[in-house]
């Protein structure tokens, strides 16, 4: 049991003054279906009934367990559904996230909401517009050839009948058909057009319900006291110096987690800085000056091969030119702008708890693991928050607000502060690759050799939650995503190995934040290959052309030459001056089975300053079956700009205890001044499967920008950041 | 204890009930009047989620206290348009698709039409100087700027 400072009862006489105003989140209270007449909505992702329902007045709901994260996936999702079930967007309805409503489609990450999620709903709503036709067949007497469907009616022979008359208010009770034919993408009205996205009305105006906007009923606010070092121990508090405060309720605390509790918000924000509380002493992170030694010398927990092909040590031996570099990258965080918020409510034993997490059904998975209770009896809801890129902190938010809601007995909204955000959302993990690379006397690349450090993935897929981290109670190991997707490489090199060392620990909490691991690894191996191409005095975009075998990349690689205007070059060619520029080239294609992204870019670097300016990027991209041409515009764009931003200036900062850059003065990220132009060439293939874009385009931002800089100045930058530090140091080397 | 403070609140005569005069004007915009355009983004004035104008000037309401509001005119975003009837920029964002999870856009829109109140006719460079002080994660920037752009030659 929590030892909790005040009792429920005395909690809820002190608090009983409060006036709150009600407002469940829209979508979830329009998405509910009379229980009493329809019973429990099934969330089997193998029915159609999972996915979708139709009412008697031809309404469309569209269950989706991806959810919208700020991406404007909500609208495409949208754009797909109407598509296939031939009915305008108005008249479809998305419910998105919600444990109680929607199938499980996994976390939105990986660039997989259109490409697995959309998919799926695709083809549950095909499914449904053909049994439909089936039943409008029957019940107008037309032959089932003879009929179309057009804004929610079935026509053929002069007769006609609505979805709405067909179905009712009743399920569409019938199994996903995964063969049920799809619409000819040549008679596509709504996808692949640049639909206005749906939120963005009510985001200019401020009608808009952010998670940090949702108000319930009876509702307390609450700030978790974060201890100075990270796995500090809670050795004694008082909290007598809160009671002075207006509106402040109590303090719960278990194990290391403590928190305060007030009527409103700023009472709870001074109460957390008005507490006294003393800390064990803990020193354990690694000194940052020595990171990459740290993690050399980390225990490798196991080693696995990611690509394999030849002889490649025989062939690094027979060589006669080899080539050798290290990479590394940066811990980042999330950098969310919103720092992360929740609300949880305990009722009749059971918990609700509304968040902006990205893996609403994954979190209830963890929520009923630390609080040791049946998933049955707890929902989580997701309504969008600010953008989170990955898994920031909005799970830990609802963890901690559902660990003092249990206590309290009244609904509670957990806030994090920026300082929160910056030094408790769990962290890309650092990353460090070794190559080697042989060339033949030909100059071509006759070995290739790779070995990634990486964190290693214990269990499932999942982050563990701070508030049970600091509570001591039952939770899953860290997973920091697929981070050694990327590293395996698109060329057709004879010899190959690419290996990763799994290491047994990492200095932080880890977690995906987008492209985890492809950046990191396309950084290396597409600056690595850059270096291959130099030592065989080759231009870098006819060397990869040279070695890519792939029809659809030699296309993209045809089109971004054209864009850029490419012209070769074989040496460095920034002249002498201060300001010398330089332009790069780099290439992926996503974890090699999907997304296909050709990026150039041109920089300027100021030799004296060693400040490194990205001027322009160029972008090709072949995502396939393009769903909203600008939304994926829009994506192309934070692709670009935020992975800029993380490959010229950002570096997590931390001492000893604590990650130490806990706002944006000690973590900067690109302003506006600095951002770069964007072009770029979209390849829309209709007839192909839409695959994602939310990651891809970043996968090559850091190499494009490495690889401009050597052709600017002719020196390598194997560490990201490109500080003007490193710049400098690497030009006086 | 607690102390009453009046302000005109996007045309409105309104009034909080405080308990600290200190507490930052953002608490009582989004807590006590239920308004969702100004953000808690840092607390710090760092990022300008929480601008709101103060006499038509752009103020980091995070970190203003509520007392020196007392008297003022405020507005914010709600202020500024509404879906039906948008204000030059907020029709501007929507038709530039400028947004992309939002959270800044309030900022960018309540510093961008203070900035506009000065400077008519901006080049690309100066509404980027205008907006250096806001940021923006999700890589919003450049559609940002054409919005403020294409607001300022409609309001020309």
């Amino acid at each position: 049991m929590l030892t909790s400072q005040i009792s429920r009862r005395d909690f809820l006489k002190t608090s009983g003054a409060l006036v709150v105003t009600y407002a469940l989140a829209p979508k979830a209270a329009n998405a509910a279906i009379d229980p009493n007449t329809l019973g429990p909505k099934t969330v089997a992702a193998d029915r159609v009934d999972g996915f979708v329902a139709i009412d008697s007045k031809g309404v469309v709901t569209v269950y989706s367990g991806k959810v919208d994260l700020g991406t404007g996936t909500d609208t495409a999702l949208t754009q797909i559904a109407a598509e296939e079930l031939g009915v305008p967007m108005q008249r479809v309805k998305l419910v998105t996230g919600d444990t109680l409503l929607t199938p499980d489609q996994g976390p939105t990450f990986g660039s997989l909401t259109i490409q697995n999620g959309g998919v799926q709903i695709r083809q549950a709503c095909a499914t449904a517009r053909e049994a439909l036709l089936d039943q409008a067949a029957r019940k107008l007497d037309v032959s089932r050839s003879n009929l179309v469907v057009e804004d929610g009616w079935i026509t053929g022979n002069g007769k006609r009948v609505a979805y709405a008359e067909l179905v009712g208010d009743r399920r569409l009770e019938l199994k996903l058909d995964a063969k049920a034919p799809l619409k000819d993408p040549s008679a596509y009205t709504i996808v692949g057009k640049p639909v206005a996205r749906l939120d963005i009305p009510e985001k200019v105006t401020g009608r808009f319900t952010y998670m940090h906007d949702l108000k319930v009923k009876g509702m307390v606010h609450a700030r978790v006291v974060r201890p100075p070092a990270m796995r500090a121990t809670l050795e004694n508090w008082s909290d007598a110096r809160c009671k002075q405060i207006p509106g402040y309720l109590g303090a719960v605390r278990k194990g290391s987690f403590l928190a305060v509790v007030a009527r409103d918000e700023w009472a709870a924000i001074k109460a957390a800085s008005a507490i006294e509380a003393g800390w064990s002493k803990w020193e354990g992170l690694p000194d940052k000056a020595k990171l990459w030694d740290h993690v050399r010398a980390t225990r490798v927990a196991k080693d696995e091969v990611l690509q394999n092909a030849g002889d490649s040590a025989a062939a690094l031996d027979a060589a006669p030119k080899l080539l050798k570099a290290t990479y590394d990258f940066a811990v980042h965080t999330h950098g969310s702008i919103g720092p992360s918020c929740a609300v949880a409510e305990f009722k009749d034993g059971k918990l609700t708890a509304w968040s902006a997490s990205q893996a609403t059904h994954l979190l209830r998975k963890q929520l009923a693991r630390m609080l040791d209770m049946s998933e049955l009896n707890i929902r989580c809801l997701y309504v969008e928050g600010s953008g989170c890129y990955g898994r920031n902190g909005h799970e830990d938010a609802a963890a901690d607000a559902a660990l003092i809601a249990r206590e309290v007995g009244r609904p509670v909204r957990v806030q994090w502060s920026r300082a929160d955000e910056h030094g408790w959302d769990p962290k890309g993990p650092p990353t460090l690759i070794d190559y080697r690379g042989a060339l033949d006397t030909n100059g071509n690349v006759t070995a290739w050799e790779s070995e990634a450090f990486i964190p290693d993935r214990p269990g499932q897929i999942a982050v563990t939650l701070v508030a049970a981290d600091l509570a001591g109670l039952p939770k899953e190991a860290s997973h920091p995503g697929n981070i050694h997707q990327g590293l395996a490489i698109p060329y057709a090199v004879p010899n190959i190995k690419a290996s990763a060392h799994w290491l047994a620990e990492t200095p932080f909490r880890p977690s995906w934040i987008r492209t985890p691991g492809r950046m990191q690894n396309s950084f290396g191996n597409e600056c690595f290959l850059d270096e291959l191409a130099a030592a065989a005095a080759a231009d870098p975009f006819e060397y990869r052309v040279r070695n890519l075998k792939d029809p659809r990349g030699l296309e993209l690689m045809d089109r971004l030459r054209k864009l850029a205007a490419w012209t070769p070059r074989t040496a460095p060619a920034g002249g002498a001056g201060e300001i010398a520029k330089g332009r790069g080239v780099s290439y992926v294609k996503y974890e090699l089975v999907r997304t296909y992204v050709g990026v150039v870019a041109d920089v300027e670097v100021n030799r004296r300053t060693g400040k490194v300016r990205v001027e322009r990027f160029f972008v090709a991209h072949d995502c396939g079956q393009i769903i909203n041409p600008d939304g994926l515009r829009n994506q192309i764009d934070g692709n670009i700009i935020q992975t800029v931003s993380r490959t010229l200036i950002e570096d997590l900062q931390w001492n000893r205890s604590a990650v130490t850059s806990l706002d944006w003065q000690s973590y900067p990220i690109l302003r506006f001044p600095e951002v770069p132009e964007i072009v770029i060439d979209l390849i829309d293939r209709p007839k192909e499967r839409p695959w994602g874009a939310g990651e891809p385009t970043a996968a090559v931002v850091p190499s494009a920008i490495a690889n401009a800089v050597y052709d600017a100045v002719g020196v390598r930058l194997r560490s990201v950041p490109f500080t003007p530090e490193r710049v400098r140091a690497a030009l006086s080397a | 204890m607690s102390t009453t403070i009046s302000f005109v609140l996007n045309g409105r005569q309104r009034s909080v009930q405080v308990d600290d005069p200190e507490m930052p004007l953002l608490y009582a915009l989004r807590n006590d009047l239920g308004l969702h355009g100004p953000r808690f983004g840092c607390g710090l004035a760092q990022c300008g989620a929480c601008t709101v104008h103060v006499e038509g000037k752009p103020v980091r309401s995070c970190t203003f206290p509520v007392a020196r509001a007392a008297g003022a005119k405020l507005l914010t975003l709600e202020g500024l348009g509404t879906p039906e009837k948008p204000h030059a920029l907020q029709k501007a964002f929507i038709e530039e698709q400028a947004v992309q999870c939002g959270y800044c856009i309030n900022g960018m829109i309540m510093q961008a039409a203070a900035f506009l109140q000065t400077s008519k006719r901006p080049t690309d460079s100066q509404i980027k100087e205008a907006l250096a002080g806001n940021l923006c994660r999700c890589g919003t920037h450049a559609r940002i700027v054409r919005a403020v752009k294409r607001a300022s030659e409609s309001m020309a």
